[in-house]
């Protein structure tokens, strides 16, 4: 077992308290999680149980009050804000609810942008974008604005950002927060078809439609694991999925 | 199975296995796939009723097909099918009965009642997103039923969470 490669990404005790006003909020209470190559994993709960911030943990967005994160088998605990920006862009790609596009960059340069900002000469990272692009559905779009895109292209402009650089890990927090529900369809389509080429994915959601496209749910409640489950796809016990569409005699 | 096979049979007569056609064309892979002695023995029952009226049809070399037309008394109902609203949907009874009494049994976990529920209905959940998936995008129909199951689902799962909080509160 030990030459087998380590996770993608192996968090220990985490730890993480809100002080604001009022009492303090323990948004992270004790979390261990490990995530394989090639899994995806999605993180469902109620609003409020501290799964963005588990997230933002994971992607350094935020840093923990106890515990550590290793991210393939590499300890991160004394990572400095500018090493995890820049860890940022090549190990992990993270999209959000509210898709965080630079609003005065066009769809291309986007996207674009972090694999410069990599070190990709500019040629391969035109080569990239234009591939994404065409892949996500938006080839002739690139001289857009973000402001004149739907959601639904919004979110997979940030995706195609997320990737450029062909992470390791994609973190995806809400992304469908915001979308109608055609928007979910296509991002959980998107999802699965990165997933099933090999993206280790972990999702943060509270929709249970789009967690069933991951292979793995955990359940999180008040800061911590209260389910981890894998989601075999089998014919579930009883009536299952017949016994749901059926029509009434 | 009644109604679906009367209201196919307002456009127009049909034989049985025209029917069965219909309605999988209609809802697609969605709906469990109609079987065709099922069919022929609603359509009999119907018939005893009087809702429609079945005609033997010659065939060369080949038995006979009966081919069924609506009667008056068959759109009535029909038309009295349409004019009612359907019940709600039923809550789990069976499985809040679990929940409700599982403390005073000392036989089960409360929380452990709720996660294998919510894994039985991810794993549903998951196969019902393959057949949306797998199922023509062009059949709204199909589509329909499987995005209705789906949010029953999700119902369920919210009302399975909104358990699991308040009484992870107790705790």
């Amino acid at each position: 077992m030990s030459d087998s490669p380590a996770p993608v990404l192996h968090a220990q005790g985490l730890l993480k308290t809100h002080y604001g006003e009022g009492a303090p909020a323990h948004a992270v209470r004790g979390v261990d999680l490990c995530v394989r190559q090639g899994e995806f994993v999605a993180v469902t709960g109620p609003s409020g149980a501290g799964k963005s911030t588990l997230l933002h943990l994971l992607g350094g967005l935020q840093r923990p009050d106890g515990g550590s994160i290793r991210l393939d088998g590499v300890p991160t605990d004394s990572w400095s804000e500018a090493r995890w920006a820049v860890e940022r862009r090549k190990r992990i790609g993270i999209v959000f609810q509210f898709f965080n596009l630079v609003s005065n960059l066009s769809v291309a340069d986007n996207v674009e942008l972090p694999a410069l900002l990599a070190g990709v000469p500019p040629r391969q990272a035109r080569a990239g974008r234009e591939e994404l692009l065409a892949e996500l559905g938006l080839a002739g779009k690139e001289r857009s604005m973000p402001g004149e895109l739907s959601g639904g292209e919004q979110q997979r402009v940030a995706l195609a950002r997320a990737l450029v650089n062909h992470p390791p890990l994609l973190l995806a927090d809400e992304p469908a927060g915001s979308l109608d529900s055609k928007g979910t369809r296509e991002v959980m389509r998107l999802l699965s078809r990165f997933h099933r080429r090999g993206q280790t994915i972990v999702l943060v959601t509270h929709d249970a439609r789009l967690a069933s496209a991951a292979d793995r749910v955990i359940s999180f409640f008040d800061g911590r694991i209260a389910d981890d489950a894998e989601l075999d796809g089998r014919p579930t016990r009883g009536t299952g999925i017949s016994g749901v569409l059926e029509l009434k005699d | 199975m009644r109604l679906p096979l009367l209201a196919l049979l307002a456009r127009g007569p049909a034989h049985g296995y025209e029917l069965k056609q219909d309605l999988e064309q209609l809802l697609g892979s969605a709906y469990p796939q109609p079987n065709v002695g099922q069919i022929y023995v609603t359509l009999g029952r119907l018939e005893k009723q009087g809702l429609i009226e079945g005609e033997d049809v010659q065939q060369s070399n080949r038995p006979n097909k009966k081919v069924y037309h609506l009667t008056e008394s068959g759109r009535e109902a029909l038309r009295a099918w349409f004019e009612e609203p359907e019940d709600e949907p039923r809550v789990r009874d069976e499985f809040f009965m679990k929940l409700a009494l599982a403390p005073q049994t000392g036989l089960a976990d409360q929380i452990a009642l709720i996660n294998k529920q919510r894994r039985q209905y991810l794993n549903t959940m998951r196969n019902l997103s393959k057949l949306a998936a797998a199922e023509n995008r062009d059949n709204r129909v199909a589509q329909l039923l499987i995005e209705g199951a789906m949010l029953h689902l999700q119902a369920d799962l919210d009302w399975l969470e909104r358990c699991q909080e308040e009484l992870e509160e107790l705790e």
